[in-house]
């Protein structure tokens, strides 16, 4: 069931792609079941209406709307998923999380393990987020940083519509807790690509090389690795030729992956819209560090928001998250051009 | 309704020697310094748990607490296998990872037990969704304190419960204190109970010291939820003979106040009660009595010869992969 995006399959949106992936785990398995706030079809079909048309064809107990009670949509999750459940929880955004964080962090993430293995936490949390959509600093933030430090918890961030698709389904039929974070401007600014049909699987944990090159790894994951995509075309003109590491997941990291590019090329930038200080960049440059410190040929950049909350001014929101222009400057600092 | 028959009346009383004496000898081990645990003594709340879990079928699930050892015991967790988890050791329920606070016994139905007040609530509701789900019949009891019922999350659970009418009962341990602060300065409600209307459910508040009337309360509660009638507060009326953890100096709590508590201790009280009314011997009880003391030395002995998790079980058990640091 894994494949590959290929030019010809049908060109969909993210929004389209999520809810592909739902009805296909909701006909696989009758052990999945959706909940969240406004999910089932007669509130909407969900916020961004990834949901639309489920609750119509798989019925409101297995799709179904919940009170404004995140804890209680965490909680509600974990209770199903530790008795062999599948729940898909819908989290609205990203920022929600923080009240239900008693149940993912303490819950869901330790459960396996303090029961010595005896029940796994089988949930995905979908939710959204991210700046440039002038939502402010509490409707915004990418917070995977926190999540990827509990141990426990696997997180993803797709960049692709057919990664939005087949990584949410990995989730889905994982055993372990998934969050998958989608980015407003990808999923809702109706941004299209080609998206195998059916049961398409994108393995967890692993990177995807955009695009291949010699010279310095560009490592990253979501929307700012599309435009760091972009930055290398063109500076494949100048002769920089670039590779482009989309990580797919940040929790577990494809370290293995990370390590290989590096070792090749000498040179590293690692970009997220998260905020630079304390992120998931900081562990990515420390495992280079750790591993290729004496083969380095120049220090690794990291690009990343700036150090404050989001910020709902466009001047504002727009210097706040690193842009294709930050990506460039970052690769010409590591060639010291 | 019938009460309990005599096999349940007895039984509820071998739980509670259980529990007593099980209680009795993590102390007396804590304070000898022959083990070391931080341990939060169930101690005087004997017959809720008995009552409880009496009311329940084998296969229904149980969340409860870090206060948990009466729940465990009463769901059924085996003796040596709790033990050795509460020592930590790799023969326990949990291979000695989760520890005390932290059991889990999927063959008796317990769960979860977490350490975090007032989040079972919400998890309790999960499971109950996955019977409603699944059509499996199974109703789910979550256990907790007067002190969880000022969290949120108490809130958002009993709320969507009702929305939902899910299959559970929420069953409070209202122990009168939360740690350490009296519960006339955590709420104004004279009752836990009073609160469900606010959610539309049912609201029953017992003498959670007398098992046969916590049976008798469980039992309707279980019944409700059993046949779609949606979820229960269940307030039952206890204390807790030894302060939040065993070692606490309960300097907060009136000596005459606990005292009482102790003078009205709830297992000797139902003992007496079964040889009153003739329910059982004292031959009968007094077997009850040693059985459970061999059982728990034979767990004791158990739990003290099962070795500590081998290190290598750090990275074991965290996500499906194992994945080293």
């Amino acid at each position: 069931m894994t494949s590959t995006a290929q030019p010809t399959d049908p060109v969909i949106t993210f929004v389209e792609a999520t809810n592909q992936a739902l009805d296909v785990a909701l006909a696989t398995d009758p052990e999945v079941f959706l909940l969240g706030e406004d999910i089932a079809d007669p509130q909407g079909g969900g916020v961004f209406k990834c949901t639309a048309g489920l609750s119509t064809k798989y019925g409101e107990q297995r799709v179904r709307t919940t009170p404004i009670s995140e804890q209680a949509i965490m909680g509600a999750a974990v209770g199903a998923a530790v008795t062999g459940m599948r729940p898909v929880a819908e989290i609205m955004l990203m920022n929600f999380i923080s009240v239900a964080m008693d149940q993912l962090a303490n819950h869901a993430a330790k459960l396996r393990f303090m029961s010595g293995g005896q029940t796994n936490v089988p949930l995905t949390v979908r939710t959204a987020t991210g700046s440039g959509a002038q939502f402010g600093a509490q409707h915004s933030e990418m917070l995977e940083a926190w999540l990827a430090h509990t141990a426990g918890l696997k997180v993803v961030v797709p960049s692709t519509p057919a990664d939005a698709k087949g990584l949410l389904l990995s989730c889905i039929f994982d055993d372990d807790p998934c969050v998958i974070v989608e980015h407003t401007l990808l999923y809702f600014g109706g941004v299209t690509g080609p998206v195998p049909p059916g049961d398409h699987r994108v393995p967890l944990g692993k990177a995807n090389v955009l695009r291949p090159g010699a010279d310095v790894s560009i490592i990253g994951y979501g929307k700012p690795i599309l435009d760091a995509l972009g930055v290398a075309e063109r500076l494949a003109d100048e002769g920089i030729d670039a590779e482009v590491i989309d990580l797919r997941t940040v929790a577990p990291l494809d370290e293995e992956a990370i390590l290989a590019s590096v070792a090749r090329t000498k040179r590293a930038v690692v970009v997220h819209e998260a905020v630079k200080r304390h992120g998931i960049g900081a562990e990515i440059v420390a495992r280079i560090g750790e591993e290729l410190h004496g083969e380095l040929a120049s220090p690794v950049q990291r690009v990343g928001a700036r150090y404050a909350p989001v910020p709902f001014a466009k001047s504002l929101e727009d210097a706040y998250a690193p842009g294709g222009a930050d990506v460039e400057a970052a690769v010409r600092r590591t060639l010291g051009s | 309704m019938s009460g309990p028959d005599r096999s349940t009346l007895v039984g509820m009383y071998d739980t509670m020697t259980t529990i007593k004496q099980c209680d009795e000898r993590f102390r007396s081990m804590i304070s000898s310094g022959e083990i070391f645990l931080i341990y939060y003594s169930p101690r005087g709340q004997e017959a809720v748990a008995a009552g409880m879990a009496a009311a329940l079928r084998p296969d229904d699930y149980l969340v409860t607490t870090y206060r948990g050892l009466h729940d465990h015991l009463a769901k059924g967790v085996a003796l040596r296998r709790l033990w050795a988890e509460f020592l930590g050791r790799v023969d326990g329920t949990c291979k000695g990872k989760g520890g005390p606070m932290h059991i889990t016994d999927p063959s008796s139905g317990v769960m979860v037990t977490t350490g975090v007040v007032g989040s079972g609530m919400p998890i309790a509701n999960g499971c109950a969704l996955s019977s409603v789900l699944r059509g499996d019949g199974r109703v789910t009891a979550v256990t907790f304190g007067d002190g969880a019922t000022n969290i949120g999350a108490f809130h958002e659970a009993l709320n969507l419960a009702a929305v939902w009418a899910l299959p559970v009962v929420f069953v409070c341990q209202n122990n009168h204190y939360a740690e350490n602060t009296p519960f006339a300065l955590t709420q104004r409600t004279a009752h836990v109970a009073d609160r469900a209307a606010a959610y539309g459910v049912a609201g029953v508040t017992v003498d959670g010291n007398d098992p046969v009337a916590m049976h008798t309360a469980m039992t309707a509660a279980v019944e409700r939820a059993r046949d779609g009638g949606g979820p229960t507060l269940l307030e039952a009326e206890t204390y807790r003979f030894w302060g939040h953890y065993f070692g606490d100096a309960m300097e907060y709590m009136p000596p005459d106040e606990r005292q009482a508590a102790m003078d009205a201790d709830p297992v000797p009280a139902y003992r007496a009660r079964l040889l009153a009314d003739g329910t059982a011997t004292e031959d009968e009880l007094a077997a009850i009595d040693a059985h459970a003391a061999e059982a728990i030395d034979d767990a004791v002995r158990f739990a003290l010869a099962s070795p500590q998790p081998d290190v290598g079980e750090i990275s074991v058990d965290v996500l499906a992969q194992v994945v080293t640091s």
